[in-house]
């Protein structure tokens, strides 16, 4: 029954991936980073109940955690280029 | 009697939570435009999340591991919209225009660009 | 089964390699490299190392992409194009991927009972790791007690990235004199991630704790920790602007951090030596040996943890308040 969720997993990540090469816009890669973070926590969870390893959770936890602090980053990083922008078109 | 019970609960959750990321997935190659996908992206990752989770927290039973699984769970719900938000805004700072569509029921030439 | 996925995500990974090599603006070959390096994870993972799999997911995934995009803000967006073509390099690189896959041929298959590195020493360590050091986690065993001096070397080394990365990015000394920039910074704005990411910081910090001192258990030890602690404290200087967090933790607690770690290290040796035995030998720290290597562990990864945590922080600080100096 994991195999059937995994390979389901897998092809969201393959979905993804295409979405990542092939997005127009940088948002839409990034909006793809995003998903294909969350399918690889659900696909480390899923994987360590197939393998009959329930201390392999804590990767998935851990990958939770660390998931957002680089979508964050990313929107710190645009704001901080609009805000130049403004600034070098103010003086 | 309540272990099959439990199995045919589990199969049930787990097969409706991959079918929603499979949507989620094909979603985020169809649809139009980029704020079309980010719904796509976000609303399949929750609910497939909760979900997978449950499906698999029946089948650990009262341990350590379904404290743990719960906790993944939680933090996936509580950081996936965060993230979904700091992208479109991001992205509607940097002047990405949300698009109408040509669905709307206003003429041609007042469609926004 | 395990064989089908391997095999799939490793073609991903050729695909995502290929694409950020292929990529002309920068900030997609970082997003790309953030995949790489997720599927790099999984594939540690499927292949049963958890210690590296968890390294690679907090290092990878959180501060790399952050430093990234911290030195992709300083400078442009854009590749510059390249003049000349490259021959020369593609010949050299052909030919080197053609003798190591030629070289590949005589490996011993994954796995194999008979091949030599599963005969002479790997036995030796899963026999005697429970009669001498008694934990369950044989990885932490062989990187704290068997294979020590490797792990000091390693966390030198650490030490040393990190000094020569603040002398490149010339990184002064703050004096009392030098105004520390209450600029507009950091999402103050954005009411959902300041919530949302509040919430978090205590959790992330609770966590690399945790994995902290449960290496000798599980999955985990000071290198992951001290990344999790550190993206924690990245997820707050995010949130609130980086002069924020400097004034939270100082670059000096930082530097003495990353000294301090080193120094435990070193000096666990040498409290080993003042004990009557060798250097980094973990017995005579205690009456019981057994209970000496495992309170010998458990220093150590502390240093690991404090050197690798300050290391990346300092780095962090380098390049997020560069801007404040130009």
């Amino acid at each position: 029954m994991y195999i059937v969720v995994s390979i389901a997993i897998l092809i969201t990540m393959v979905l993804a991936l295409v979405r990542a090469l092939m997005g127009p816009s940088v948002y839409d890669r990034v909006l793809a980073v995003n998903v294909f973070g969350t399918k690889t926590v659900l696909l480390l969870s899923v994987i360590a109940f197939l393998y009959g390893r329930p201390d392999f959770l804590d990767l998935a936890l851990a990958y939770a955690l660390v998931n957002m602090v680089g979508v964050l980053a990313v929107l710190e990083y645009f704001q901080n280029r609009v805000r130049k922008k403004s600034e070098t078109q103010d003086d | 009697m309540i272990d099959i019970i439990l199995d045919i609960l589990s199969w049930i959750l787990l097969l409706l939570g991959g079918a929603c990321v499979l949507i989620g997935g094909i979603g985020g190659l169809r649809l139009p435009n980029f704020y079309a996908r980010i719904h796509a992206a976000s609303l399949t990752d929750s609910m497939g999340n909760i979900l997978i989770f449950s499906g698999i927290m029946l089948q650990a039973g009262l341990s350590l591991a379904t404290l743990k699984l719960f906790a993944i769970m939680v933090f996936l719900l509580l950081t996936g919209p965060t993230a979904t938000y700091a992208l479109a805004n991001a992205a509607l700072l940097s002047g990405l225009k949300p698009d109408v569509g040509s669905a709307s029921d206003e003429p041609q030439e007042n469609k926004l660009k | 089964m395990i064989f089908i996925f391997a095999v799939f995500l490793l073609s991903l990974l050729v695909i995502t390699a290929i694409a950020i090599v292929r990529a002309k603006n920068l900030f997609v070959a970082v997003m790309l490299t953030s995949i790489f390096s997720l599927l790099m994870a999984a594939n540690f993972f499927i292949l049963d190392a958890a210690d590296v799999a968890l390294t690679e997911a907090a290092v990878g995934a959180g501060i790399t992409t952050v430093i990234f995009l911290c030195a992709l803000s300083l400078t442009d967006d854009r590749e510059k194009p390249r003049e000349g073509s490259r021959w020369v390099a593609f010949c050299t690189v052909g030919v080197l991927a053609l003798l190591i896959i030629y070289a590949t041929f005589d490996k011993p298959r994954l796995g194999d009972p008979d091949a030599p590195v599963h005969q002479h020493v790997a036995p030796w360590y899963l026999e005697k790791t429970p009669e001498y050091i008694d934990i369950p986690n044989v990885v932490t065993a062989i990187l704290g007690s068997f294979r020590g001096y490797d792990t000091l070397g390693e966390v030198f080394v650490v030490f040393a990235a990190c000094i020569g990365v603040l002398f490149i990015l010339s990184v002064k000394p703050t004096k009392k004199t030098n105004q520390v920039i209450k600029k507009e910074s950091g999402l103050r704005h954005h009411l959902i991630p300041q919530v949302v990411g509040r919430l978090l910081i205590p959790f992330i910090v609770l966590f690399g704790l945790y994995v902290q001192f449960h290496g000798e258990y599980g999955p985990g030890g000071g290198f992951q920790a001290g990344a999790i602690i550190a993206t924690g404290v990245i997820l707050y200087a995010l949130l609130e602007g980086e002069s924020s967090a400097l004034r939270a933790i100082p670059r000096s607690v930082l530097l003495g951090m990353v000294v301090g770690g080193a120094l435990l290290y070193g000096g666990v040796g040498v409290a080993c030596i003042l004990m009557g035995g060798a250097f980094l030998d973990y017995s005579v720290l205690a009456t019981d040996p057994v209970v000496g290597q495992q309170l010998g562990i458990l220093f150590i990864e502390a240093g690991v943890g404090m050197a690798v945590c300050g290391a990346l922080l300092s780095i962090y600080h380098a390049f997020a308040a560069r801007e404040s100096f130009s």
